[in-house]
Parts: C-alpha cells; sequence; structure tokens
C-alpha cells in the first residue's frame, strides 16, 4: 500500500523536517524522495508505504492537509495505484 | 518510481484543472419487484435499493479518500419504471416517483433516474400512464430523474410520443415554476437512449442489464483545455487530436481504476465506463473552453461543429482503449447551463440554439440544459425534440432534449438551478408555428441504413 506525497510551493525552512516527522508519528515509512526548484518554486515528491501506518487514512490526509496549511504549501497524498493508472500502459 | 512529470502532471490535473470522477452509479432491475398490488411492489422497490445501495456512499467515499481521487457523485439507476406499472393499471405512478425518492435519500445517492419509458415504436399499458404522471411526480419528488426514449434508428420515431413529452416537458416547468422550473432540468427526451448510461438524467437500467452492475461515469474538460493551451498556435489539427486522444485516455484509466475498486468494495459486476467530457460550471472546466482553446473566437462561430466532432473522436479513441468495456453516452457533452464557456457564449450572443443543434449531430448528446422562453408552445417543443430526434435517428447516435421552459420569465432572464446545474440566459427558439406537423401524430418510419449520402 504505497502512495506519493506531494509538496509544492515557495520555499522555506523546515519543509523536509516537517513532513518527514509526520510520517515517523504515524509509522508511514519513506521509500524514495525527490526535490526540485521549478520556477522558483519547492516541490517535493516522496514515495511512502502506508502498510503499517497507525492511524487511518482519512487522519493521515488530515494531518498533510494542515501541515500543508502551516508551511502554506500544496500537500497531496494520492495512492501510487492513480499514477500507475494514468502512466502505464 | 513513476517519473516526477507524469505525478506533477497527475497533481495538477486532480488539484487545479478539475479533474474528477463525475459519477459512479449503481444500475439496480427492478423487474423482480413487479406486483399488481403498488403498495407491495413499492414495498419491494424500497427494500431492493436500500439493500443493493446500503453501501454505495460509504464505499465510494472511501474510495475517494483512500487514494486520493475526487468522486463527485453517487447515483442510482433502475429499470423504466413503466415495466412495472403494466402490471398495476390502477396504481398512482407518482407513489413509485415517491418510493424512489425515500430510497434514494435513505442511503445517501444525489439523483435516482428510471423514472420512465420506453415507447420508440408504442405504448404499452403502463407507458402512457407514466408519461402523463411526470409533471406532478418530478414537481413532488426531488432527487427522482425521468427520461422517455421516443425514438430509434431500427424503429423510427413515435411522433405520438413526440407529440405527447412537447406536453410533457411543458407542463413539468410549469409544475415547478416557483422552484426555477426545476422539474424540466431532470426530465430528457431520448432517441437512441443507451441502457448503461450512468449520467443524469437520462440514467435507466436497461433490460439487457445485470440484476445490479456498478458504471463510471469520468470527466476532464479542464485537463484537455490545459494540454492544449501548452500546444503552440501554429500546431496542425493532427497533433491536437493527438493530444486529447492521450489525455482522455489518463482520465479514462482513472475511471476504470475506480470502476475497478468499487465493484471489488460493493461485491457488484463493473458495467461501462463513461468516456465524457462532462462539463461544470466551474471556472476552467468547460467543453466551450476547449473549443475555443482549439482556435475559435467563440464557442459558437463557424468551425465550432468541426472542432467539437474532432473533440468527439479524439475522446472516444483515447478513452476505448483505456477501459475494459466502454458504454453510456462516450463522447463531449455540450449543456449549455453546466458549462461556464457555454453559458458565456449563449450570453453574449455567439452560441444560438440552431448551432447548438448542428453540434449535437456530432456530440454525446444534443440539445442540453437549455433554457427556452416561458412562452413557448408545447407544439414547439415537440417540433424541437422531432429535430433532434431525426438527427440521432438518421446518424445511428443518441441524441436528446432536456430544455426548461423558463415560465413567467422573459428573453435576457437567467435562470439559476444551482450545484452542477448551473445557471443559464435564456436563448431565444423559433416562434414559426410546426402545430400542423406535431399534430399528424404516427410514426416516422426507420431511416434507410444503405446509400448513405
Amino acid at each position: 500500500m504505497k502512495a506519493v506525497i506531494t509538496v509544492i510551493g515557495m520555499d522555506c525552512v523546515g519543509v523536509i523536517a516537517k513532513i518527514s516527522s509526520l510520517c515517523s508519528q504515524m509509522n508511514i515509512n519513506i521509500e524514495d524522495v525527490t526535490q526540485s526548484i521549478m520556477q522558483d518554486m519547492f516541490c517535493m515528491i516522496m514515495l511512502v508505504d502506508l502498510s503499517k501506518c497507525n492511524v487511518s487514512q482519512a487522519q493521515v490526509r488530515e494531518a498533510f492537509a494542515q501541515a500543508g496549511q502551516e508551511l502554506k504549501m500544496q500537500v497531496t497524498v494520492t495512492r501510487q495505484e492513480v499514477f500507475s493508472a494514468m502512466h502505464e500502459i | 518510481m513513476i517519473n516526477t512529470k507524469d505525478i506533477l502532471e497527475t497533481i495538477e490535473m486532480l488539484t487545479s484543472e478539475n479533474l474528477d470522477v463525475r459519477t459512479v452509479t449503481m444500475g439496480i432491475s427492478l423487474l423482480d419487484c413487479i406486483d399488481p398490488d403498488p403498495d407491495k411492489a413499492c414495498q419491494k422497490i424500497y427494500d431492493k435499493i436500500t439493500t443493493k445501495a446500503a453501501h454505495l456512499v460509504e464505499e465510494v467515499d472511501k474510495i475517494a479518500a483512500d487514494y486520493g481521487i475526487p468522486i463527485i457523485n453517487k447515483r442510482i439507476s433502475v429499470t423504466p419504471i413503466a415495466m412495472l406499472l403494466g402490471a398495476a393499471p390502477d396504481a398512482d405512478p407518482v407513489q413509485y416517483a415517491k418510493t424512489l425518492d425515500a430510497a434514494a435519500k435513505k442511503v445517501g445517492v444525489n439523483f435516482i433516474g428510471g423514472f420512465g419509458a420506453l415507447v420508440h415504436k408504442g405504448f404499452s399499458s403502463g407507458d402512457e400512464r407514466l408519461i402523463r404522471s411526470i409533471p406532478r411526480a418530478l414537481a413532488e419528488t426531488d432527487i427522482v430523474c425521468s427520461s422517455v426514449n421516443i425514438g430509434s434508428t431500427k424503429s423510427g420515431l413515435n411522433m405520438d410520443a413526440v407529440r405527447l413529452m412537447g406536453q410533457v416537458v411543458r407542463d413539468t416547468a410549469e409544475a415547478t415554476k416557483d422552484n426555477m422550473c426545476m422539474g424540466a432540468a431532470k426530465l430528457v427526451v431520448f432517441c437512441n437512449a443507451p441502457e448503461d448510461n450512468p449520467f443524469m438524467a437520462g440514467a435507466f437500467h436497461g433490460v439487457g442489464e445485470p440484476d445490479c452492475v456498478i458504471h463510471v461515469g469520468v470527466s476532464g474538460p479542464g485537463a484537455v483545455r490545459a494540454a492544449l493551451a501548452k500546444l503552440p498556435k501554429d500546431a496542425p489539427l493532427d497533433q491536437v487530436a493527438e493530444l486529447i486522444k492521450k489525455t482522455a485516455f489518463k482520465i479514462t484509466r482513472l475511471g476504470q481504476l475506480v470502476a475497478n475498486l468499487a465493484s471489488q468494495a460493493l461485491g457488484v459486476p463493473a458495467g461501462i465506463i463513461d468516456l465524457s467530457l462532462a462539463p461544470t460550471p466551474a471556472i476552467g472546466d468547460s467543453v466551450a473552453h476547449i473549443l475555443e482553446g482549439m482556435g475559435l473566437e467563440g464557442c459558437g462561430s463557424c468551425g465550432t461543429t468541426a472542432a467539437l466532432a474532432m473533440l468527439n473522436d479524439a475522446v472516444k479513441k483515447g478513452g476505448v482503449m483505456a477501459s475494459n468495456h466502454v458504454g453510456g453516452l462516450s463522447g463531449a457533452f455540450i449543456p449549455v447551463s453546466e458549462d461556464d464557456g457555454m453559458i458565456k457564449a449563449a450570453t453574449c450572443g455567439s452560441l444560438t440554439l440552431e448551432k447548438l443543434e448542428a453540434m449535437t449531430a456530432v456530440c454525446s448528446v444534443g440539445i442540453d440544459m437549455v433554457v427556452i422562453p416561458g412562452d413557448t408552445t408545447a407544439e414547439v417543443i415537440s417540433a424541437l425534440i422531432a429535430d433532434e430526434a431525426a438527427i440521432g435517428m438518421v446518424n445511428s447516435k443518441t441524441t436528446a432534449v432536456r430544455v426548461i421552459p423558463a415560465i413567467g420569465h422573459k428573453a435576457g432572464d437567467v435562470l439559476d438551478f444551482g450545484g452542477l446545474l448551473g445557471y443559464a440566459p435564456i436563448m431565444p427558439i423559433s416562434k414559426y408555428a410546426p402545430d400542423v406537423f406535431i399534430h399528424r401524430g404516427g410514426r416516422v418510419p426507420a431511416p434507410m441504413q444503405a446509400l448513405k449520402n
């Protein structure tokens, strides 16, 4: 049960720290991280494993949405199957 | 890991380009609810719907939350109720409509479709009673939708039904005139109606369908428009078509994923994916804006029909490969009140009813969500239905009419239905009387299937 967390917005201090500490609190394992700056926008993509997560999906979503608000960045959590369906034949 | 560009493209589609799964619709057969006693029949209907769809909303909402896919509507389609009425000659059809309304509200869906009849060749015993009860049924219920099929390529047009439906559309608007004539927005008149359509107001569960099935309707005009915006202005049209196909493929794969998940979660077979570009009044989620993005100054200008034909075809070509089974209406919808660009085009006058009619020859449905003056006669509405049905009959495609006579309003006024149904200005319609033609009744014979010129 894997998901992709994306964080997009104006770069600020502590983005990775905040997202990864949330993952740690909810027992979500981070498997891969890429980040880049596109047109002054910070853009991080994190592949995570939710199978040992200790809270419900709704709580995961809520926690990351709240983190997004605090960071003033767009944070999304989308299951990997969505990307596989749309981009793999 | 999937590449960064693909991930960001999907996130962009889902967050800022209004990509969503428009509807998960559960089709439920009511053939086993037929009973000569209307009270017993209604109890069976209520029980069957509330059992089969008991977890529909909950499971679909869970899929949306778990996967991060917006799923907008949960709906139910049922066997055309006229088929149940045949066995109950003394029943009041409105009782059945109220039962559907109550059952749908109990399970929490947005709409329930199937209060309708299939009369393309003639009326069987329950059909005419049901049709005559539609104005009252739609006025006395909230989320029931009605559709009547009055013609097909194989059987021609039932002009007695066409005449009757003109009056029924008008009476339905009259019966709901204190509520923006809303009844007429929930009533569709079809030619070649599909039996597996997940979209309202025309959804019903055909007799060839299984007992219970899940259909999914996708959306995504905003995603197609955004993709087109990245093409240079001088890109040839085959590149435009290719881009639309690729985008439609991705959109449809999302729908197929949801269909598989919903089918698994509910233990109900997956039916079809409806490959439609269904617009909403939200800014940017517009089919008209796609046409304008192809290079037209305003939707409705010369060139609109050609652009729409290409769009419609490319959406199908992209979607067919992305899904296991295709069905429903599948194509680009052009509902005026539900499309921000269409609303603007109709308001500024670049889009007229006559041009819309031409567009329906190449799009997926027909004259949809068009508000016409309140003094339009029943005969004119019947004649509009006949014109539209003739286009569908001759071209072997589905066409439909969903017009809202704005009772008590004059040209220039705006009707606001709210939500996905949107708002629209009143569009002028020819006032020349087709009365003698419509009053003839009878049937228009089925057209030639060869010598096609």
